[in-house]
């Protein structure tokens, strides 16, 4: 072996309820049961946080070859395994690592007891409120006392009254009665987010989790608290009371409030979203999101949301179907000549719909295409200064250098007169891309598509709705190259159209059909054209997503936690 | 309040905290003991102080000022006596000690709960609270007035007439 070549990981031999396998040296027992398909119950152990160990819930029954008297030798089995002696007590599986020739029990009498216990300790003073906890549907410890808890309680004396409705942040409430101290949260606020506010004081049959007087949780990772508290203990202002989680249905797409794309499960009822949670993917956002992308889904159940395409006539905007408008834009459209109609595409477009929009610019003969940039403020956890989901997208398949940096020479050719038709795709270009209602006058035709009701789309034409982020299927590329895809929860409200739909409608419209019918043709129309997405599909893309382009991009979190994790301080 | 630090106070303090080169957080229980041996209690100042002084979230400090029954929020009386209630007293008539050292102090504890446990007289002369073990089963019922060790107790009022 060489220097440069790292050793080889020792594996070693356990047996796990009965059944022997290998795993790594260093394996935490709780993993090793996971991966042996023996999961075992647990309230404190996360594997991206510390492992204080202290709700007791992983405890198994372990057991180690015993020592032979002076002068015996163990004898190994046939399969080279040595006898295993049971400890009689129990051990917790989440802080302790295999062993060679260890032997662990997740369903024998002891460890049965030991669940029974732990279980009928934690009920105690607990308020057992779920008809009126938000967390009831996805509550580890409603789960765990079906499984392993006691019918009734034979607790006969007063529970231990705590506070109640606490507002720990701005996003966070707590029930101290409900929580089981497991101190995730506070681990959390400690080690993922640098904001250490979270504390328990009054250890001991009072314990209670709490913030300093006068001090909040109100970095802007808050709300991850309420996703790791196993309980009821900790809940989201924006999502309490909203909706009973059973009810949802759960979609898995991404982020697209920047460029990060952080996995994400939408949690979604009849046509509305009603939460966003982060969905775990170690190559993009860990276990975590920020607040902001979490609760910046409002707007699609706005009440500006446009749901039907508009004309405009003599009084105004009027309603029409899809047929009268689409024909009233194209042959507007096709009235102008080569470079006269300008397209202002979107960060916030997928793959297909930005591939859509190149056909489109080409359709009606315009080299004018670009897309409105969007900065923020960058932070050392997951929010990118990128504040587009997909420039990298359309720095590929718009083949923009520098985006945004066109926008100034159609503004100019609009005052100059040379460019007489515009085109916005789900921009605001008003209050988002610096045109005035002057400039946007000037135009002799302005076509819009957006989610909700703006001043483009009051000084537009013809209107279109566009689907917001929940509604529509594609795929978006990621600041560190990764192409991952949106999938649609439902579809949006009224007339709402997939803009890759409008587009497509619209070519048609102005040369003819184009055989493509769902997203899928198009990201295959895609992948023939550009050699970047040659050989995928976007059926095919994992829920996690695959590395499409390397950018040399890093995310500040997963590199410390790739550290941490390399120390042994967390499972990761 | 504003809390006023002695600078003799803040030098002896400085000093323990050098005690614990490898984690400032360490010096809380020390930096705690000297400022409740000068103040008389943990004031919620003197909590952000601390955590001030050790670079910490000031919860970090109040989780340990709460944790300790040795820690005071609340002013004692001139004399603060400690009455054990741990078995061995309890069965020698700890609870009947406290009920004739209230008689005797003038104190009212009525107003006790588990957050609050000390109740002082109205002349603020004595202070009174229940404590876990005093380390004297043999000799029960114990108690202590400040830095005083008391045992057999039986006669309060004689006892509480040797503090002035």
């Amino acid at each position: 072996m060489s220097d440069e070549q790292k050793p080889a990981v020792e594996m070693v031999d356990v047996q796990i309820d009965g059944e022997w396998h290998q795993f790594p040296k260093g394996t935490r027992m709780i993993e090793a049961c996971r991966q042996a398909g023996r999961d075992v119950p647990h309230y404190c152990y996360h594997p991206k946080l510390s492992s204080p160990g202290n709700c007791r819930m992983c405890l198994v029954e372990m057991g180690m070859p015993p020592r032979p008297r002076p002068g015996e030798e163990l004898k190994p089995d046939e399969d080279g395994h040595l006898p295993i002696q049971w400890i009689p007590r129990p051990a917790i599986a989440c802080a302790n690592t295999v062993a060679p020739n260890m032997g662990i029990r997740t369903d024998s009498e002891l460890t049965r007891a030991c669940r029974h216990g732990v279980m009928e300790l934690l009920l105690i003073n607990h308020p057992l409120d779920c008809p009126i906890c938000d967390q009831a549907g996805e509550c580890r410890l409603q789960e765990f006392s079906v499984e392993h808890g006691n019918g009734a309680s034979r607790f006969r004396e007063n529970k231990v009254k705590k506070p109640k409705n606490v507002a720990i942040g701005p996003r966070v409430r707590l029930d101290d009665e409900r929580c089981i101290m497991c101190s995730r949260c506070i681990r959390f606020a400690d080690e993922i987010a640098d904001d250490p506010v979270l504390g328990f004081t009054d250890r001991g049959s009072h314990t209670t989790l709490a913030v300093h007087p006068g001090r909040e949780l109100a970095n802007n990772y808050s709300l991850n608290t309420v996703d790791i508290c196993p309980v009821g203990a900790l809940t989201s202002n924006d999502f309490r009371f909203q909706m009973r989680v059973w009810f949802l249905k759960e979609t898995e797409s991404i982020c697209t409030s920047c460029g990060r794309g952080c996995n994400l499960t939408i949690g979604g009822r009849e046509g509305e979203v009603h939460r966003l949670t982060p969905r775990q993917n170690d190559a993009v956002n860990s276990a975590w999101m920020c607040d902001h992308g979490r609760l910046n889904f409002h707007y699609l159940n706005s009440e500006l949301r446009l749901t039907d395409p508009l004309i405009r006539g003599e009084a105004g905007h009027e309603t029409a179907t899809w047929a009268q408008a689409l024909k009233t834009a194209a042959a507007a459209l096709a009235g102008f000549g080569p470079n006269e109609v300008a397209v202002i595409a979107s960060g916030r477009l997928t793959n297909e719909e930005l591939f859509m929009a190149r056909q489109f610019a080409a359709a009606v003969k315009s080299e004018f295409i670009d897309i409105v940039p969007r900065l923020g403020e960058a932070d050392d956890y997951l929010a990118a200064a990128d504040r587009n989901p997909n420039t990298l997208g359309a720095k590929l398949i718009l083949g923009l250098e520098n985006p945004g940096a066109g926008l100034k020479s159609i503004r100019d050719g609009i005052a100059q007169g040379r460019i007489k038709a515009l085109v916005a795709l789900q921009e605001n270009l008003v209050d988002d891309a610096g045109f005035s209602a002057g400039d946007l006058g000037k135009l002799e035709f302005l076509l819009a598509t957006y989610p909700l009701a703006n001043p483009t789309a009051e000084a537009a034409d013809v209107v279109l709705p566009g689907a917001g982020f929940a509604e529509k299927r594609g795929s978006m590329i990621n600041l560190t190259g990764r192409l991952q895809r949106l999938n649609r929860a439902h579809a949006g409200p009224g007339q709402t159209r997939e803009p890759w739909e409008i587009l497509r409608d619209l070519i048609q419209e102005l040369g003819g059909g184009n055989g493509i019918y769902r997203a899928d043709d198009v990201f295959a129309a895609m992948a023939a054209e550009i050699k970047e997405f040659a050989g995928l599909k976007l059926a095919d893309l994992p829920a996690d997503g695959v590395a499409l382009l390397d950018t040399g991009e890093t995310v500040p979190l997963l590199d410390r936690e790739r550290e941490r994790k390399a120390k042994g301080v967390i499972v990761g | 309040m504003a809390l006023e630090i002695p600078k003799a106070l803040e030098k002896e303090i400085d000093e323990r905290i050098t005690h614990y080169p490898v984690s400032k957080r360490s010096a809380v229980l020390p930096v705690l003991h000297a400022l409740q041996h000068h103040f008389g209690l943990i004031s919620e100042e003197a909590v952000v102080w601390t955590a001030a002084k050790l670079e910490l979230e000031p919860i970090k400090v109040l989780e340990v000022v709460t944790f300790y029954p040795g820690f005071r929020q609340s002013a004692p009386g001139k004399y603060h006596i400690r009455v054990c209630r741990t078995l061995a007293c309890a069965m020698a008539g700890g609870h009947e000690l406290m009920e004739s050292l209230c008689a005797a102090g003038k104190i009212d504890r009525s107003g006790v709960t588990h957050h609050h446990p000390i109740a002082v007289g109205a002349d603020g002369k004595f202070s009174i609270e229940f404590a876990e073990c005093l380390a004297s089963c043999g000799t029960g019922p114990v108690c202590m007035v400040n830095d005083d060790f008391h045992e057999n107790v039986t006669d309060a009022s004689a006892l509480l007439a040797r503090y002035k």
